[in-house]
């Protein structure tokens, strides 16, 4: 009896303290907000998706159809987008071009942090806080130096430019988060391997390196996402409609002065944002550990 | 390791004298540079170095230099010293577009401090499909910005925007919002904009720091008497701070060098009410042409942005001594 009474109040605990209020009180303080909190940030894509949809006498005619609900679904603005314009050029730019950054990131930032965290070099210290402070330096300030750069060294208009400047926000980032879950992996481990003379490349490519899978993979996806949300460099230093990636060419190419294919664009806006979305309700836990864990460290 | 390994008691007695008659045959050079600490550190930490001196430090110190020159898009500038600055010190534009970056990032980061924290505050209660709202909450800040922008772009149109629909509707409004067109109006909604694409960001990263706090404490300040606005203010507060002024630093920097919702939404109109310093920057830069006044404007920011940085830096060191942690 007693045993049941302890696992009971034990059980109780892990529910924190939730059970002191009512239930009409936790509707109202809790229940409620949230939802309109959920409301207020997912309208917009309930938005572009039912707008994507729609055909154009429905989109402009609020008196005849309800806007929030679409009668005829069509997929001409679709189609429009897929069939007659670069569209599927700069989504595959785009793929290239974030996969390329984020392999050459953390190609470069798997050895850096091991460098910082586990060789401890002299300096290693404000080496790590030097990278540290270089994830702060925000491209709005750099891209008119870079866009000088760029065009001096013949990339204008090719992916190189993108690929080679995208790693100046994605190596900061993913060293860091390397580095705090280097530093999570046990010495001992390493010492054993040195003792059973495992050379350093050994040890990073035979220990470390499979024991931070988790990390890589949080650290890829996230620079994934943020190449694939890049902006002002790809709109700076790319010029012609068939090199552009996707949020550019959307702006760019899909709203002419005249009259706004808001049908098209919001198709477009969906289908780029789909790739991201997929990519992460499959890795949630890693978007909120990569996301957290810059923070924290 | 070397060393300590092969040290035995017994050979260090005679160490001093002997050292170098015992010492083991040197290896061959690629092994000992393959074990020199030195040498593996430098190559390991080439490949970044590489990327980041020549793709950010050198163009940041490029950056200082053009503000200092007259280079145009296509023409290299030639030294003016002052000039750009002086023009820009007696340029209303330019000081407008301070003032809104100014205003953006304040109001913009108050409302996601709060809106966020409160957030937070409500994932953390014991709900059912916690981890749905939590993935659900967050995603406004995956959608890449531009795309998220375009559909406020539409949400915010003069004639068919559903917002002002719905109002009209409610019998709220009698007309409908020119969102964008008014200078006020304008100003509003890129910070609601911008708003609903940060309040993820600070709620989730301050739900991770929420469930770090140990339930004891609340339930001993219970015990004790303490009413729901006393638990916030004298338990959550005081443990959540130095997550609370990590996260507001990230999220002041990003609102202050915002660039892509007002290219999306505005371009800095309507009479440039709305211009950001990253926007003018890139207008005047890019745009217009004047490589030179571009970088002037965007190395204008750059002491803000060490404001921020330091001013955190430091509130953050206060905070440690005061919770008695050394370092």
């Amino acid at each position: 009896m007693s045993a049941v009474e302890t696992r009971n109040t034990a059980t109780g605990d892990e529910g924190g303290m939730g059970y002191l209020q009512s239930v009409p009180r936790r509707i109202v303080t809790i229940w409620l907000p949230l939802l309109v909190f959920v409301f207020v940030l997912l309208f917009p894509f309930y938005w572009m998706a039912i707008t994507a949809v729609k055909p154009n006498n429905e989109m402009t005619n609020f008196n005849d159809f309800s806007p929030f609900w679409v009668v005829e679904p069509t997929l001409q603005h679709i189609r429009y987008l897929l069939f007659e314009t670069s569209y599927p050029g700069w989504l595959w730019n785009t793929v290239l071009i974030s996969v390329a950054s984020t392999f050459l990131s953390l190609l470069a930032a798997v050895f850096a942090a091991y460098a910082i965290e586990r060789l401890r070099f002299s300096g290693s210290r404000q080496t790590g806080l030097a990278i540290f402070l270089a994830y702060l330096v925000p491209p709005s300030i750099l891209f008119i130096p870079l866009s000088v750069m760029v065009f001096q060294l013949g990339l204008y208009d090719t992916p190189f430019a993108l690929i080679l400047t995208y790693p100046t926000f994605l190596v900061p980032f993913c060293t860091w988060l390397l580095m705090g879950y280097f530093r999570s992996i046990p010495y001992e481990l390493e010492e054993c391997a040195l003792i059973d003379g495992a050379s350093r490349w050994q040890i990073l490519t035979k220990i470390i390196l499979p024991l931070s899978v988790p990390g890589l993979i949080s650290a890829g996806i996230f620079a994934f996402t943020l190449s694939w949300n890049e902006f002002i460099y790809a709109l700076t230093f790319i010029q012609s409609s068939e090199n552009k990636t996707v949020p550019v060419g959307v702006l760019t190419e899909l709203v002419r002065s005249d009259v706004y294919e808001w049908g098209a664009l919001m198709a477009g806006a969906l289908i780029g944002s789909l790739p991201v979305v997929i990519l992460y309700s499959f890795f949630v836990e890693h978007y909120v550990s990569s996301m957290t864990g810059a923070v924290k460290e | 390791m070397r060393s300590m390994v092969e040290g035995a008691p017994t050979k260090e007695k005679r160490m001093a004298s002997t050292t170098v008659a015992e010492a083991p045959p040197r290896p061959p050079l690629a092994k000992r540079l393959q074990e020199s600490r030195g040498f593996l550190s430098f190559g390991f930490m080439l490949p970044a170095a590489l990327l980041l001196l020549v793709f950010l430090t050198y163009p940041l110190g490029l950056g200082v230099w053009l503000g200092f020159t007259d280079a145009r898009i296509g023409r290299p500038g030639i030294f003016i010293g002052l000039e750009n600055y002086e023009y820009l010190w007696d340029d209303s534009v330019f000081w407008l577009s301070v003032f809104n970056t100014l205003l953006y990032t304040v109001s913009a980061s108050i409302l996601k401090f709060m809106l966020g924290l409160w957030l937070a505050l409500l994932l953390n209660e014991n709900l059912p499909l916690k981890s749905f709202f939590r993935a659900v909450v967050l995603l406004p800040w995956v959608v890449p910005t531009v795309l998220s922008a375009i559909a406020f772009w539409w949400i915010y149109d003069s004639q068919f925007s559903i917002i002002s629909w719905a109002l009209i509707e409610m019998g709220i409004i009698d007309h409908r919002i020119n969102f964008l067109g008014d200078p006020t109006n304008a100003r509003a909604s890129v910070i609601a904009a911008n708003v609903w694409r940060g309040i993820p960001f600070v709620a989730i990263t301050l739900l991770a720091g929420l469930q770090t706090i140990p339930q004891s404490l609340y339930e001993a300040a219970t015990l004790d008497g303490a009413s729901r606005w006393q638990l916030f203010r004298y338990v959550t507060l005081p443990l959540l701070t130095p997550i609370i002024a990590i996260t507001m630093t990230f999220s002041v920097l990003f609102t202050f060098t915002d660039f892509q919702l007002i290219y999306v939404l505005t371009r800095g109109g309507p009479v440039n009410a709305t211009h950001l310093m990253a926007t003018l920057s890139f207008q005047r830069g890019i745009s217009g042409g004047l490589l030179g006044e571009g970088a002037a404007i965007a190395v204008a920011m750059i002491p803000f942005l060490l404001a921020a940085i330091l001013f955190s830096y430091f509130g953050l060191q206060r905070r440690k001594w005061q919770q008695g942690g050394g370092d």
